[in-house]
C-alpha cells in the first residue's frame, strides 16, 4: 500500500517538476528569441557605421575649376585621373572602367568642400580621402569573399605562351606534377611583386594561367616566399568586385592608402541610390517633426478626455459608448488608421501627401487611446482623499482636479504618454498608406515638405537589392532601437522617481 | 501665416486675461464690496472669449481668402476682440466668471473625449463608403467568395477567400507558437518566478513587446526565412523563399508578451483562496494551476487568446516584408502565401486613383479587417469586463 502511494507522489512530484520546466523552458526560449535578433541586427548593422576610403595624391588642375564658381569645378575627373595614374598598367577601357568603379560616385565631394575651403591649394598636388564605393568597401571590410593568402612554398617558373594571352606555370624539374608541387589550383591566383595571374588549368603536368596584373616581362623565376597563392571563398562570378579590382584593392591596402573611419555621413546624410552615400538624417528629422505634431495633439486631447471620463463624466449610456470606444480604437490595426488618413486627411481634406503633418495626425489618433487609458489608470491612483480634502476646504471640483489630483497623476501620464509616443516612433504601416514612403533624399524643412521617417527607410532599404543596404538597414534599426531604449528608460525612471504609493 | 495666425490669438487671448482680471480687479473696493470670483477667473473668461472668436473668425478668414492669405491673421484678432468684448463688459461684482468658466472647460473636456468617437466613425465611413463605390464595380458575392485574386491582372478578379486562407494560415502558425509559449511563461512569472527573478523576466518580454514590428519583419524576412529555407531543403522539403512558416513564428514570438502580459494579470487576479482551499485538500502547485487557477481564469485567457488573434490577423510590416504576394490558395506553411494586410499595403502605396477598383478594392479588404478585428475585439474586452466584475 505504501509502496503504491510512494510512486503515485513519485508521479506527481515528476509532474510538478515538468510543468515548472514548461514555464522556464517557454520564457528561456523567448529570450533568446530576442537575444538572437538582437545580436543579429548588431552584427550585420556594426560595419555600416564605418567607411573606407582610399588617400589618393590628387594635382588640383586650374584648367577644371573655375575660381568664381569653386564647387563646380570637375572634380571627378581630376580624382579619376590620379587614380588612374596610380595604376599605369591598367590600359584597356573596360578594366580603366572597373578600376575607378571602384571609387564612389560621391568620392570627389570631399576635394570640392578642400578647394572650397581653401581655394590656395587650386595648381598644387594634394592627399585627398576619396570615398570607395559599397562594394570595394564591403569587399574591405570582408564581408563580400574571405580572402586566403598563402605564401608560396616552392620554386615557381612562369613562361609567356607563344602569340598568346596566357601563361604557363612550373615547378622544379623533378617529376612531381606542377598542380602538387606548387599547390595551386585552377581559380588560384598567383600574386608576386610586379603582378598576378590566375590559374585556368592544367595540362601535362604544367599550368596555364591568364594575366590578371600584367605581369613585368623581366619576371620569368620566383623563388618560395617571393609568390603567395591568394584564393577567394565565392567564385568571381558571383560577386560584385572581380579579382582585379580585389588585387588593386590589395594593393592599395597593401600601401597603408586605405583608411576605415567612424561614418559620420550616416549620420548627416539623407537617403541615396548609393549604399556608401546614403544616410539616415532625412529619415530622423522626418520623425521628429512627425512625432511632434503626433505628440502636440494627442497629448493635451488625451489628458482632457481622460480627466472627463476619469473625473466629470456621469455614468450613462454617452461615457459607456465612449469608454467602449477608446478600448476597440487600443486594438484596431493600426493599418487601419493609415485607410483613414488616405481617406480623409488626403483624399476629403487635399493634405499634401508624404508630409510629416499628415503622419503625425495619423498617429496622434493612433496613440490616443494609449495615452487616455494610461492617463484614466495614473488619475485612478490618486486617492480619493485628496479630492475629498480640497472639496471640504471649498474648492470646486474643477479646481480640485486641476489644482490638486491632475499635478500628483502627471508623473504616471508621462510614463504612459513616453511609452505611446515609443510606438508612434517604432510605427510604420499607416505611414505608408499616406505616402511616406516615396525615395527622399532632402532633408525635410518643415511640417509639409515630403518625408519620410526612420521604421519607413529601414522597410524601404531591406528592400533594395545591393548587399550594402542590407548593413544599413541593420544600422538604421539599431539607431531606432536606441532611440526606442532610451525613451523607455526615460518612462522607467520617470516612474521609480516619482512613484507614489499610498 | 499659419503660425502668425495662432501666435496673433494667444497674444490676443493673454491681453484678455489681463484685461479682465484688472478689470475685475478694480471692481473692489475698500470698503468691502468682494467679487464672486476671483480676477483671474474673470481674465480667464474674457481669454477665453478671445480665443473662441478669434479661432472661430480665423477658420472663417481661411476659408474665405485661403489660409495664406493676409488677411486670415486679420480676421483672427478682429474675432478675438470681438468674442473678448462682451465678456470683459459682462465682469461685475457679482458676476459668476468661476462657473461660466469651468462650463467652458468642461465642454473642452467633452469635445476632446468626443475625439475617440469621431474617429470611430471616421474610420467606418471612409472604409465603408469608398466600399461601396468597389461594390458597384465587383459584385459583393464575388469578392467575398470568389477564389482568385489577381487585381492588377487582365481581367483583374477580386476573390478574397485565397487572402483569408493565407492571412488565417499565418494567424494559426503564430498563435501555435505564441499561445504556449505566452501561456507557460504567464504561469511561471505568476506562480513560481520570485520577486527577483520576475524584476528580470518582465523587462525581456516589455523589450520584445516594444521592438517596432518593421525590425521584426526584417529578422523574419532576412534570417529566419533563409534559415527555414536552408533547414527544410537539407531535409528535403522545398521552402518557398518567402514561406509562411517564417512570418507566422516571428509573428508568434511578436504576440508572446500580449498574451503572457493579459494572461498574467488575469492568474494574479485569480482569489489566492482558491488556490489555498486547493493546497489544503493537499494538491501540488502545478495541479492547482491546472485544475483551480486555469479554469477559473479560463474566460479571460480566452479573451487573450482573442486579442492575440485579432492582432495576429491586422499585423502588417511582418508579413508585408516577409510573407509573399502571390495569393496561393494553400494549406501548406512551406509555401508562399499573401495576406489582407499586405494586399491593403501593397495596392495603396504609390500613387492611387480613387476610381479604379484597385485601389477601391483595398478599402474592401480594410472593412473587412476593421469589422473582423472590432468583433473579436469587442468579444473579447466584453468577456474581460464581466470576468473582472466576478472576483471583485
Amino acid at each position: 500500500m505504501t509502496e503504491v502511494r510512494n510512486e503515485l507522489v513519485k508521479k506527481r512530484y515528476a509532474a510538478e517538476r515538468r510543468f515548472k520546466f514548461y514555464g522556464a523552458a517557454a520564457l528561456t526560449l523567448t529570450a533568446l528569441f530576442l537575444a538572437a535578433l538582437l545580436v543579429d541586427v548588431i552584427i550585420k548593422g556594426i560595419p555600416a557605421f564605418h567607411e573606407t576610403s582610399v588617400e589618393i595624391d590628387v594635382k588640383v588642375d586650374p584648367a577644371d575649376v573655375d575660381p568664381a564658381n569653386l564647387p563646380g569645378g570637375n572634380y571627378d575627373k581630376m580624382i579619376k585621373e590620379a587614380f588612374r595614374a596610380e595604376f599605369p598598367e591598367v590600359t584597356g577601357r573596360a578594366e580603366k572602367k572597373a578600376l575607378t568603379g571602384l571609387l564612389s560616385t560621391g568620392g570627389a565631394d570631399s576635394l570640392r568642400s578642400m578647394v572650397t575651403a581653401d581655394p590656395s591649394i587650386i595648381g598644387k598636388t594634394v592627399t585627398v580621402p576619396v570615398l570607395l564605393g559599397d562594394d570595394a568597401d564591403l569587399f574591405l571590410k570582408g564581408l563580400l569573399t574571405e580572402q586566403k593568402t598563402v605564401p608560396g612554398k616552392a620554386t615557381l617558373h612562369i613562361a609567356r605562351l607563344e602569340g598568346e594571352e596566357g601563361f604557363v606555370l612550373t615547378g622544379d624539374t623533378t617529376g612531381e606534377a606542377a598542380e602538387k608541387q606548387l599547390g595551386l589550383t585552377p581559380g588560384d591566383i598567383v600574386r608576386f611583386k610586379g603582378g598576378a595571374v590566375r590559374v585556368t588549368g592544367v595540362q601535362n603536368g604544367y599550368l596555364k594561367a591568364d594575366p590578371v596584373l600584367p605581369p613585368d616581362p623581366s619576371v620569368s623565376m620566383l623563388d618560395a616566399g617571393q609568390w603567395d597563392v591568394v584564393s577567394f571563398s565565392v567564385p568571381e562570378a558571383n560577386r560584385r568586385i572581380n579579382d582585379n579590382q580585389a588585387l588593386w584593392l590589395d594593393q592599395l591596402k597593401s600601401e597603408g592608402r586605405v583608411k576605415n573611419s567612424f561614418s559620420w555621413r550616416f549620420f548627416e546624410a539623407g537617403d541615396s541610390r548609393e549604399p556608401e552615400l546614403a544616410g539616415i538624417r532625412g529619415a530622423l528629422i522626418g520623425s521628429l517633426l512627425t512625432v511632434l505634431v503626433a505628440l502636440s495633439l494627442a497629448l493635451p486631447l488625451g489628458i482632457a478626455a481622460a480627466v472627463y471620463l476619469e473625473e466629470f463624466a456621469p455614468k450613462n449610456k454617452w461615457t459607456d459608448l465612449i469608454e467602449v470606444n477608446i478600448n476597440n480604437l487600443a486594438a484596431v490595426p493600426s493599418i487601419i488608421f493609415g485607410l483613414l488618413g488616405l481617406a480623409v486627411f488626403l483624399n476629403f481634406f487635399g493634405l499634401p501627401r508624404s508630409a510629416p503633418l499628415v503622419g503625425g495626425l495619423v498617429l496622434a489618433l493612433l496613440v490616443l487611446p494609449t495615452i487616455i487609458i494610461a492617463s484614466r489608470a495614473a488619475l485612478k491612483a490618486v486617492p480619493p482623499s485628496i479630492t475629498e480634502a480640497a472639496l471640504g476646504v471649498g474648492a470646486s471640483k474643477q479646481q480640485a482636479v486641476f489644482q490638486h489630483v491632475l499635478p500628483l497623476a502627471l508623473p504616471g501620464i508621462m510614463t504612459g504618454t513616453i511609452l505611446g509616443l515609443a510606438r508612434a516612433f517604432g510605427e510604420t504601416a499607416p505611414l505608408l498608406m499616406i505616402g511616406m514612403v516615396a525615395f527622399i533624399a532632402d532633408i525635410p524643412q518643415g511640417f509639409t515638405s515630403a518625408a519620410t521617417v526612420l521604421p519607413v527607410q529601414v522597410f524601404l532599404w531591406s528592400d533594395l537589392p545591393e548587399m550594402a543596404f542590407k548593413a544599413k538597414t541593420a544600422a538604421a534599426i539599431i539607431v531606432l532601437l536606441v532611440v526606442l531604449f532610451a525613451l523607455n528608460a526615460v518612462a522607467i525612471y520617470l516612474r521609480k522617481r516619482f512613484e507614489r504609493r499610498w | 501665416m499659419f503660425v502668425w495666425t495662432v501666435l496673433l490669438i494667444v497674444l490676443m487671448a493673454v491681453i484678455a486675461y489681463w484685461a479682465g482680471r484688472t478689470h475685475a480687479a478694480g471692481l473692489v473696493t475698500a470698503g468691502g464690496a468682494r467679487l464672486h470670483s476671483l480676477p483671474s477667473y474673470h481674465g480667464l473668461f474674457t481669454a477665453a472669449g478671445a480665443m473662441i472668436g478669434g479661432l472661430a473668425l480665423a477658420i472663417a478668414g481661411a476659408l474665405v481668402f485661403g489660409a495664406q492669405s493676409f488677411f486670415t491673421p486679420v480676421a483672427a484678432v478682429l474675432g478675438a476682440a470681438i468674442g473678448a468684448a462682451p465678456l470683459y463688459a459682462r465682469s461685475s461684482l457679482d458676476f459668476r466668471a468661476r462657473n461660466n468658466f469651468e462650463r467652458i472647460v468642461l465642454v473642452l473636456l467633452i469635445a476632446c473625449s468626443g475625439v475617440a468617437i469621431l474617429t470611430t466613425i471616421g474610420i467606418v465611413f471612409s472604409v465603408l463608403f469608398e466600399t461601396l463605390v468597389f461594390f458597384r464595380s465587383v459584385s459583393p458575392i464575388e469578392f467575398l467568395f470568389g477564389t482568385h485574386w489577381s487585381p492588377t491582372g487582365t481581367p483583374a478578379s477580386f476573390g478574397f477567400i485565397p487572402l483569408l486562407a493565407g492571412t488565417l494560415l499565418i494567424t494559426v502558425i503564430a498563435i501555435a507558437v505564441a499561445g504556449p509559449l505566452g501561456l507557460f511563461s504567464a504561469i511561471f512569472m505568476a506562480e513560481y518566478a520570485s520577486p527577483r527573478l520576475r524584476t528580470f523576466l518582465k523587462p525581456v518580454l516589455e523589450i520584445l513587446a516594444g521592438i517596432p514590428t518593421v525590425v521584426l519583419g526584417f529578422f523574419a524576412a532576412l534570417t529566419v526565412a533563409p534559415l527555414i529555407r536552408g533547414s527544410g531543403e537539407a531535409m528535403g522539403f522545398s521552402v518557398a523563399s518567402e514561406s509562411a512558416l517564417a512570418a507566422g513564428l516571428v509573428m508568434g514570438m511578436m504576440i508572446v508578451p500580449l498574451i503572457s502580459s493579459l494572461s498574467d494579470d488575469i492568474i494574479n487576479a485569480v482569489p489566492q483562496t482558491l488556490r489555498d482551499g486547493s493546497y489544503a485538500m493537499g494538491a501540488t502547485k502545478s495541479e492547482t494551476i491546472k485544475k483551480v487557477v486555469l479554469p477559473a481564469a479560463l474566460p479571460g485567457i480566452v479573451s487573450a487568446f482573442m486579442l492575440a488573434i485579432s492582432r495576429a490577423v491586422g499585423e502588417t510590416m511582418i508579413v508585408v516584408m516577409a510573407a509573399g504576394l502571390a495569393a496561393n490558395l494553400t494549406a501548406n506553411p512551406l509555401a508562399a502565401v499573401t495576406t489582407i494586410t499586405v494586399q491593403i499595403a501593397t495596392l495603396l502605396v504609390g500613387d492611387q486613383e480613387f476610381d479604379s477598383p484597385k485601389t477601391l478594392s483595398a478599402f474592401a479588404l480594410g472593412f473587412v479587417l476593421f469589422f473582423f478585428t472590432l468583433v473579436l475585439n469587442y468579444i473579447a474586452l466584453r468577456i474581460v469586463q464581466k470576468y473582472r466584475e466576478q472576483y471583485d
